[in-house]
């Protein structure tokens, strides 16, 4: 077990140092000169060689990239050619809102697909398990995007009951939750339908199995297998909603621009439209280490619930 | 050794030869009307992209000031016009090359590369799997969104830098299905067999190992094809995808998403089509796995 996580855990360090030179090619890939990726076009002189200098653009690539990699470990992210404000405090501010919606969205559909899952599978063939068959197909299918500006039309257009925009900064914890309820339904939708299908096929595994021909045969309440069945499709019902969990924190992207939210995703969509290569950048490092960091943490917590898996 | 000719009394005669491996998976198929209702919306949509120029109306970007947004079903315009009176009818067939081109040609360009690594750092293992495999593994340090949204917004807006940031999201999720299920066949018997018979690596690669890895391979792919629909339209959603005026589902649905108070039904029609387009791939990749006997 011990073996197995320290191995784990230096496997995630060459991710990490891969996914850092993605994010540090951003700025040569982007058509030009890379000192115009980095800074806004109205820069003076003296801002530009300042700019270089840190950046080290004369020197070879590998010593630029580990210059950056110095710089990033130290917490500076480079600065917004936007703003001219540290990257680093945009992502700061941005990212507790994004939280809040990768984690209200992920219990909101853990919650509905475990629900429909189970019950699909102890029905299977039945109108349940084929309307949850449906809600997972149109939940894997529908684009989040496109949900979010139905919800609006419906909910904020129509109906006028919910808010459409943003987050309502100051308006108090209720004001916050009901701007927060349409962004959280449309980004439920996606692990609503991975989870639904994911929880269904691992109870019908363990529903297959002997020992649940053998508690049915001895006669125990359908309500106690049950709780076996549950009981034993639990790790990987745990580790599908850890990944959805990881995924939404990036796939918030969209819904929060239809939403225009605070989050990260927000700031994303600024960056693209302003073409502000370095928050891009901070962005999109941030997000990438908490998934890494996140996937790590779910194969962990998983080895910890079934040891088998660090036999494998 | 006594050759058994007759069979005994209490066995069933067989009725007919048993079916060839496609010919059963055809009649399944055959027998799968989710599959099969699929397949046609995917068979009309395609047509009516390709039909574009002759089915639709009117040009695609020509406006009128004067009959902006007007609703669904206004004479003339079957389906409404957008927020610069352009038919909406005509957009939506047109819009279909668009986002038909920039969802399929990444999972293509992604089972060809793909398919090719996987297999070869399957079947060579030791240093090259490693190296190959670790690679890709970097890729997976990124949401699918972000990753595609890192290369796109890098590389700047435009068609083939979507279907190239797209291609490098989708390549690494093949690599890892071709690798895994040609470690596993390469561990059967049959491919000892071969070994042991004096055949070589390219005539065992090519008559024992694809035939049996491609199947999976195939159907993994399918099952990319709508995700790859949904991020290439949500990419021009964010302005990274195709550039205006060109009608695209993403695009359109981003222009006119500021006139939902205005006319909410018109707003919601390039939605639709992203969703019934990646429904049908969904539901006929699903049809094709059951239908071939893969479990994924």
């Amino acid at each position: 077990m011990w073996t197995y996580a320290g191995r784990r855990l230096l496997l995630a360090i060459p991710t990490l140092l891969g996914a850092s030179i993605i994010v540090f090619a951003m700025v040569h890939l982007a058509p030009g000169d890379p000192i115009a990726a980095v800074m806004p076009a109205e820069s003076s002189q003296a801002e530009i060689e300042a700019t270089k200098k840190a950046y080290g653009f004369d020197k070879p690539l590998a010593v630029q990239y580990l210059v950056w990699l110095g710089r990033v470990a130290q917490g500076d992210l480079g600065r917004s050619i936007a703003t001219r404000r540290a990257v680093i405090l945009d992502v700061r501010d941005s990212l507790a809102n994004s939280l809040v919606l990768a984690l209200s969205s992920s219990l909101l559909a853990f919650g509905i697909g475990t629900a429909l899952g189970l019950l699909a599978a102890f029905r299977q063939g039945r109108w349940l398990d084929k309307a949850a068959s449906a809600i997972a197909v149109i939940g894997v299918s529908v684009p989040h995007y496109w949900a979010g500006i139905i919800l609006i039309i419906v909910f904020s257009v129509w109906l006028n009951w919910l808010p459409a925009m943003g987050a309502a900064d100051g308006g108090g914890p209720l004001a916050y939750l009901r701007h927060m309820t349409l962004p959280t339904v449309a980004l439920a939708l996606i692990p609503l339908g991975v989870i639904t299908r994911v929880v269904r096929s691992a109870a019908l595994d363990v529903l297959n199995q002997e020992f649940v021909l053998a508690l049915r045969a001895k006669g125990l309440a359908a309500r106690r297998v049950f709780t076996h069945v549950v009981k034993n499709s639990a790790p990987q019902i745990f580790t599908v909603l850890g990944l959805q969990f990881g995924f939404q924190l990036g796939g918030s992207v969209l819904v929060e621009a239809v939403f225009s939210w605070p989050g990260t995703g927000y700031l994303l969509n600024l960056a693209i439209f302003q073409r502000d290569i370095p928050v891009l950048q901070g962005v999109i490092l941030v997000l990438a280490t908490f998934f890494v960091l996140l996937n790590l943490a779910v194969d962990l917590l998983q080895t910890l619930v079934d040891p088998r898996i660090a036999r494998h | 050794m006594a050759v058994v000719t007759a069979l005994p009394h209490d066995a069933e005669p067989i009725a007919h030869a048993p079916m060839s491996y496609w010919r059963a998976v055809g009649w399944r198929l055959a027998r799968d009307p989710a599959t099969l209702v699929a397949g046609a919306v995917l068979v009309c949509i395609v047509l009516a992209a390709l039909l574009a120029p002759w089915l639709a109306p009117y040009d695609p970007s020509a406006g009128s000031i004067r009959l902006r947004l007007a609703p669904v079903g206004a004479p003339g315009h079957v389906l409404g016009t957008d927020e610069q009176g352009r038919d909406m009818l005509s957009r939506l067939l047109w819009g279909g090359r668009m986002t038909l081109v920039a969802g399929l040609t990444p999972v293509l360009v992604a089972l060809a590369l793909g398919t090719v690594l996987g297999v070869l750092a399957g079947y060579v293992g030791g240093l090259t799997n490693t190296l190959v495999m670790r690679t890709m593994d970097v890729f997976y340090a990124f949401p699918a969104v972000l990753l595609a949204i890192a290369i796109s917004g890098a590389l700047g807006p435009g068609l083939p830098n979507t279907l190239l940031s797209l291609s490098i999201v989708f390549v690494p999720r093949v690599v890892r299905v071709a690798e895994s299920a040609t470690v596993q066949v390469k561990g059967l018997e049959y491919i000892a067999a071969a070994r042991a018979s004096g055949s070589g690596v390219l005539p065992i690669m090519r008559h024992h190992l694809l035939a049996n890895v491609l199947g999976p391979i195939l159907v993994f792919a399918s099952t990319q094809v709508s995700l790859c629909i949904i991020l290439a339209a949500g990419l021009s959603f964010l302005g990274l995808g195709v550039t205006p005026p060109a009608a695209e589902w993403g695009l359109m649905l981003n222009t006119l998403r500021q006139s939902i108070y205005v006319n909410a039904i018109v707003p919601a029609l390039p939605g639709v089509a992203i969703f019934v387009t990646s429904m049908a791939f969904n539901l006929l990749s699903d049809g094709l796995r059951d239908a071939m006997e893969i479990r994924a």
